[in-house]
């Protein structure tokens, strides 16, 4: 899922400062499975809102609605039933959902509540990891199904680096190395010896450095 | 000036079950604030943060909770539940510049006990010293 958090309020105060018809727009996606964005924060965030603003002495109307996904042309139709009813739509849906408003309701100012972070999973209730980079090369079959791209402070492609030690991270010792969980791994899947081939050098083009990517499946478009 | 606070009080049933004995009878008898506003829980897990910031919402100038000893929750981990979202809220409170003892949390034991009366009293001090609450304020 994407992972995302609330961002401070004093920055979302700002981007409200002359909003007083204010809709702050759940998304039931990814950013309600990481507690982030869902109904439940957006209700939470709604009233910081209420608060925040009345503490600076102004008065805003500040309501709730959710979509079912903010990143669907289809759901974000769902939107034209407040047409013209707020001034500031404050999104807690991922980046991906703001900017579908944007790019479909030209008129309507959307505002991002949630810092986007990362690609992510549950490890455990209250506690979210980085397990993906997108990078739209995946060499998860060559490292056991461990991610040395989003994993590994420096996505080595030959690692571990000389800072691993003890299994953890020199750039954040309270990090696993991932080369190290690979090695391991790879070990008790008898598969260790694959790891002496070296990986060729990688193209990153995949991975965003040409700009946005985009993806068609002709099959599937009408 | 002279002020007194508008404080409100979540309480779950266990904590607070002797408390409203008599119609809050005995409570009174006890000299309990009559400024503190009492709402009883079945549990304090089943406190929302936005109850406690409707709260505020509502005029109030503090808000605390009263709950079961962390570790001997009737309900295994409702009080535990309850103190995360008071230090949730307590930390959107000094986000928004405000004083974070505005809200508190407090364990106690179940029944009528001197500590209940004691975590009210102190409530009242505290906020009488931080005086009324800034989301109090008139729009302009």
């Amino acid at each position: 899922m994407i992972v995302a958090e609330r961002k401070p309020l004093a920055e979302i105060l700002k981007m409200l400062r002359d909003s007083r018809k204010i809709l702050v727009l759940a998304c039931k996606g990814c950013v309600t499975v990481c507690s982030a964005g869902g109904e439940r924060e957006a209700e939470i965030l709604a009233s910081l809102v209420r608060l925040g603003l009345r503490k600076e002495g102004k008065e805003a109307e500040v309501a709730t609605a959710s979509l079912v996904r903010q990143c669907d042309k289809e759901y974000i139709d769902g939107l034209d039933q407040y047409a013209g009813q707020y001034d500031a739509i404050l999104s807690t849906a991922c980046g991906v959902g703001v900017n579908f408003i944007a790019n479909l309701r030209p008129a309507e100012h959307v505002y991002p509540a949630l810092n986007t972070t990362f690609f992510g999973g549950s490890a455990e209730q209250g506690v979210w990891k980085e397990m993906c980079a997108g990078c739209g090369h995946c060499v998860l079959h060559f490292t056991g199904g461990l991610c040395p791209v989003a994993r590994c402070a420096k996505s080595l492609m030959n690692g571990p680096c000389g800072g691993s030690a003890n299994g953890r991270c020199e750039i954040n010792t309270e990090t696993d190395c991932v080369w190290q969980m690979i090695y391991d791994r790879m070990g008790r899947l008898e598969r260790q010896q694959e790891l002496t081939a070296a990986a060729p050098v990688r193209d990153w083009s995949t991975a965003g450095h040409g700009g946005p990517r985009k993806r068609v499946r002709e099959d599937l478009t009408v | 000036m002279s002020f007194t606070p508008d404080i409100r009080l979540f309480t779950c049933h266990y904590a607070a079950a002797q408390s409203c004995a008599e119609g809050g009878k005995v409570l009174g008898e006890l000299n309990f604030p009559a400024n503190i506003t009492l709402t009883r829980l079945a549990c304090t897990g089943k406190l929302e943060e936005t109850d406690l910031l409707k709260a505020f919402e509502d005029g109030a100038d503090a808000v605390y909770v009263v709950g079961c000893p962390a570790e001997g929750c009737h309900n295994v981990k409702g009080s535990q539940r309850a103190a995360k979202r008071v230090a949730a809220v307590r930390k959107a409170l000094a986000e928004l510049g405000v004083e974070a003892d505005r809200v508190r949390m407090y364990h106690l034991e179940r029944g009528l006990h001197p500590e209940f009366i004691a975590a009210a009293e102190e409530m009242n001090a505290l906020t009488s010293r931080l005086g009324k609450s800034p989301f109090c304020r008139k729009a302009a």
